[in-house]
């Protein structure tokens, strides 16, 4: 299969590459020479200023508060993400009644179901989902807290998104809201190809339920949850964030910084206070939390590949 | 002696074997039930919410957010349709979206094919740049790329967001196909290469059609993952009139708090989120697998 091989292989990625290198690569090349000039966005003449913008960012509050709010995010979305998910897939796989001559270990009744609804936030997009709970939060007319005066909790009537105490955990209840169910269905397929006769062993041996999940199930699904988990942070700290965020919020990114992220925090210097250069600097902080973020959990989730 | 009566009862205690599972089941089954009963009702209630509301006037979707509309008011449906562009925000999308998905489709898999299946040098090279796209936070490259697309001309056209969707969806395109194409047999290409098939033809006649469950997968992917794109438009598409969809209603809601029309915002984002989930439940096997494949490599 030697004939013409070259002129075949670089017809083929010469369209696919060219468009790759000139929308993707050099961008972000650029991206990392800019935050070294003073460049507005707006006027194509700028100079070098060599570190200048990064000692302005190590001093700049609004941005450590936003790096605060994307580091938490990556660490506490995917925390909470997939320990539900966890709990719900274990439920749906192994929550069964057991019946007289069946296996030990069956699923609930009408899992596929539960599956099918649990999904659905995962098929919506980010930005509709977050206009939804723009105004299930509305603190007056809001469904939030229309349904709490309606079982009786007149007093308990908060500001919700309004709260600059209450706004972060508001969208971190969303982020978590849309996510779960793609995890619930991935684990599932996880625990499905898990043999039986591993769970029987172990109930012959007296574990319960707890143990059995900690001792069989989670180890065997240890490599899922870990891309899982690289995954969903690489959208916390991304795109998914910055969507909930510039839209749910007021400001955006408040009330008074309390919900600003860094990946908002770049879009705001750039396109509206007109600090291009400024804004890739943050870009360029952004990318080493998420390198360091991936190199984190894998470097932290290492463990010996189970064969089964 | 003391020592050798003790351990007697121990084993009838240690095993009410088949016993313990059972009951314990039923327990756990009431319990289990509940939880995920628990979620359903969670991610359900405020999509239901959300097209009760739709049918609602704006007077009873403030007083009582939870009761049920008066009479079903279609007249916010067909406000939503025209007046507040629904129609053209649709219309933009599906020309971005199909554009953008046959062009990820067929650069995707030209690229994976050659990574794939040749040698040569600089193979690996490409394939981790291709690769490594998938883990860098997008907004970097963002504010450079605007005056990329800018200078092209491109800026505020559907063809200049065609290609930018393209570009990003290719890492993890390439990703998963050039696994796929790792996993087809060599020899009915080899074969249709001895036969006199140029390596351009056994691609296309040969290698795409058995390609096609890889294929299905990650279009399906890349549909919904450019269907519901925000980020990308808001940054590099700002022309009021070609506006798609999550963008369109983002921008409606802005203006609707003017307007004080919220009743046609509730009923566009019904209208924009209807068909998605509809063909979800109708190709719920296939969307999901298109999703987690990726995930489960």
């Amino acid at each position: 299969m030697q004939h013409g091989k070259y002129r075949f292989i670089v017809g083929f990625l010469a369209l696919p590459l060219g468009v790759y290198a000139l929308f993707v690569v050099w961008p972000f090349v650029q991206s990392i020479y800019y935050s070294f000039t003073d460049w507005t966005g707006l006027s194509p003449d700028f100079k070098m200023v060599g570190f200048d913008n990064y000692s302005r960012m190590l001093d700049d509050d609004i941005f450590w508060k936003s790096l605060w709010h994307s580091v938490l995010f990556a660490l506490l979305v995917p925390l909470v993400t997939l320990g539900l998910a966890l709990f719900l897939s274990f439920m749906i796989n192994v929550g069964g009644r057991h019946r007289r001559g069946g296996p030990v270990i069956t699923g609930v009744r009408g899992s596929a179901f539960y599956k099918i609804v649990y999904f659905f936030p995962q098929v919506l997009s980010i930005a509709i989902v977050a206009l939804l709970f723009q105004f299930a939060y509305n603190p007056d007319s809001g469904a939030i807290n229309s349904l709490l005066r309606g079982i009786g909790l007149d007093g308990v009537q908060p500001l919700w998104l309004g709260d600059p105490d209450l706004a972060l955990w508001c969208v971190t209840g969303v982020l978590v809201w849309s996510t779960v169910g793609f995890f619930v269905v991935l684990f599932s397929a996880g625990m499905a190809s898990i043999p039986a006769d591993l769970y029987e062993a172990a109930l012959l041996d007296g574990a319960g339920r707890a143990v059995t999940f900690f001792r069989v199930t989670l180890p065997l699904l240890w490599d899922t949850v870990q891309s899982g988990w690289v995954y969903m942070g690489i959208l916390a700290l991304g795109a998914e964030s910055f969507a909930v965020v510039q839209i749910m919020t007021t400001g955006p990114g408040g009330p008074d910084y309390s919900t600003t992220v860094m990946v908002l925090y770049v879009y705001q210097k750039a396109f509206r206070d007109g600090q291009a250069a400024y804004a890739t600097t943050i870009g360029v902080a952004l990318l080493v939390v998420t390198l360091a973020f991936a190199a984190l959990v894998m470097r932290l989730g290492r463990r010996e590949r189970l064969e089964y | 002696m003391k020592t050798t009566d003790a351990p007697a009862p121990a084993p009838v205690k240690e095993r009410p074997a088949p016993a313990r599972p059972a009951k314990e089941g039923t327990t756990l089954n009431v319990f289990s039930h509940g939880m995920l009963v628990l979620w359903a009702v969670m991610v359900v209630l405020p999509l239901v919410w959300a097209v009760m509301t739709s049918f609602k006037d704006d007077a009873s979707i403030f007083r009582s957010p939870w009761s049920l509309p008066d009479k079903l008011h279609f007249d916010n449906w067909s406000r939503a349709w025209t007046e507040a562009n629904m129609s053209d925000y649709f219309l933009n999308t599906v020309l971005v979206v199909g554009g953008s998905l046959i062009g990820t489709l067929v650069l995707g898999s030209m690229a994976a094919y050659v990574l794939a299946r040749f040698d040569f040098p600089g193979n690996r090279f490409v394939y981790y740049l291709f690769v490594g796209g998938m883990s860098f936070p997008i907004m970097l490259a963002l504010v450079p790329l605007f005056y990329v697309v800018n200078n092209m001309g491109l800026l505020n056209t559907i063809h200049g967001l065609i290609l930018v969707y393209i570009a990003y969806s290719l890492p993890f395109t390439v990703f998963f196909l050039t696994a796929f194409f790792r996993t087809l047999p060599t020899s009915i290409a080899e074969a249709a290469f001895v036969d006199g098939a140029s390596h351009t033809r056994t691609f296309f006649q040969i290698m795409l059609p058995m390609a096609k469950p890889g294929l299905i997968s990650v279009g399906i992917f890349n549909f919904l993952g450019q269907w519901n794109q925000y980020m990308l438009p808001t940054v590099l598409n700002t022309d009021p009139d070609k506006r798609v969809l999550t963008q369109g209603l983002v921008q409606l809601a802005v203006s609707q708090g003017y307007k004080g029309d919220w009743s046609g915002l509730f009923a566009g984002l019904v209208m924009a989120m209807l068909p998605v989930l509809a063909a979800y439940v109708i190709f719920q096997r296939q969307v999901v697998q298109g999703l987690t494949a990726g995930a489960l490599k």
